[in-house]
């Protein structure tokens, strides 16, 4: 299963929770399946996915859910030792662990190598951290949505990505609705 | 041990609004940080890395708070990028208390190197910069606070060697 199926089966289960997307194919995919105001779509800014889901989540009590990748975390690998010891419980890191970075043309990440995410996150000081496959993430997601524990989502997935256009919306837009559905 | 002017820095981001900061340390900004970790209506998240810390502004201020970074000049070129794509391109206020390392007062070579950039990278980012020289100039913060925050950008405020040094 490729992100794009991951993100299509995520649709009834991320019906209104605040969502900040990785950049590049992830926010692509996501807004092609299923645009919403309360989706942030990242246009630029490699690795900061996470950041952006945990300043969000501790600035609201609503659940955040960011979704992210393999190649986004490794390039911002410190953002796991400031999640493990900033717990949120209102926080929910899914990473789309495709072993690749799947923007570029799926050019392999160590992910699909030696390197353990799981592992690092748990080291980190995440204490909820889930590895799983990309058919099995949809109840993990709805399962840490119900519980009152951050968690840290590993979703196993293919590398592939599906083509869909580009969000061609004006940044500001995307953070003003962003921010309505954020303050509703 | 926190100085006055370290103690006035923090109640002029306070007065301001600014409610949450992250930061990575500097020996000049040692004492900004003593007194933001005694602060509780500041809440304060050490990033590991200054562009991770302007992600969690971006979110921070995305869920209602008002943001600010404190950091050295030498780590500029690792924030361009989101500069740019993240805190300028989402208009974003953020004002950055930045340490100038690497001017007059500086006793580390390598310092210098960055200190000749930084205003440059600035500048070629279009971001409004204030140099404060000497620590009278701290009554220009409360100023450039509202300035960050009436515009949407993100400011530089570098605080260099002499600055410190004149401070009590």
């Amino acid at each position: 299963m490729i992100r794009y199926e991951l993100l299509e089966l995520l649709k009834e289960t991320l019906t209104n929770e605040l969502v900040v997307c990785n950049i590049g194919s992830p926010s692509q995919e996501l807004h092609a399946i299923d645009d919403q105001p309360s989706n942030f779509y990242m246009l630029g800014t490699m690795g900061l996915c996470s950041s952006i889901g945990l300043g969000l989540a501790m600035a609201t009590d609503k659940k955040v859910v960011a979704i992210d990748g393999d190649g986004s975390v490794l390039t911002n690998m410190g953002t796991l030792a400031t999640i493990g010891n900033n717990h949120q419980k209102n926080f929910i890191l899914v990473i789309v662990d495709n072993g690749s970075y799947g923007s570029t043309g799926d050019q392999p990440t160590y992910t699909g190598g030696r390197t353990s995410l799981a592992k690092v996150a748990e080291a980190c000081g995440c204490d909820t951290v889930v590895e799983c496959s990309a058919a099995d993430t949809p109840d993990a997601v709805k399962a840490a949505l119900a519980g009152d524990e951050m968690t840290v989502i590993i979703s196993k997935c293919d590398s592939g990505n599906r083509k869909c256009p580009v969000i061609t919306m004006n940044p500001i837009m995307i953070r003003e609705r962003f921010m309505a559905e954020v303050a509703r | 041990m926190a100085k006055d002017i370290d103690r006035r820095i923090i109640q002029d981001l306070l007065d301001n609004g600014v409610d949450f900061v992250t930061s990575v340390p500097c020996k000049q900004l040692a004492g900004v940080i003593e007194v933001l970790d005694e602060t509780e209506a500041l809440k304060h998240v050490p990033c590991n890395k200054e562009d991770e810390g302007m992600g969690l502004c971006a979110g921070a201020f995305m869920g209602g708070m008002k943001p600010a970074i404190i950091m050295q000049n030498t780590a500029l070129g690792v924030t361009l990028n989101s500069l740019a794509t993240l805190i300028q391109f989402y208009q974003i206020p953020l004002p950055m208390l930045i340490s100038y390392r690497g001017e007059v007062g500086e006793p580390v070579a390598c310092q210098v190197e960055m200190a000749l950039h930084t205003k440059a990278l600035l500048a070629q980012l279009n971001i409004p910069t204030y140099h404060l020289h000497h620590a009278s100039q701290v009554e220009e913060l409360p100023g450039i606070l509202k300035h960050c925050q009436m515009c949407s950008k993100p400011v530089a405020i570098l605080t260099d060697a002499s600055f410190w040094g004149s401070a009590t």
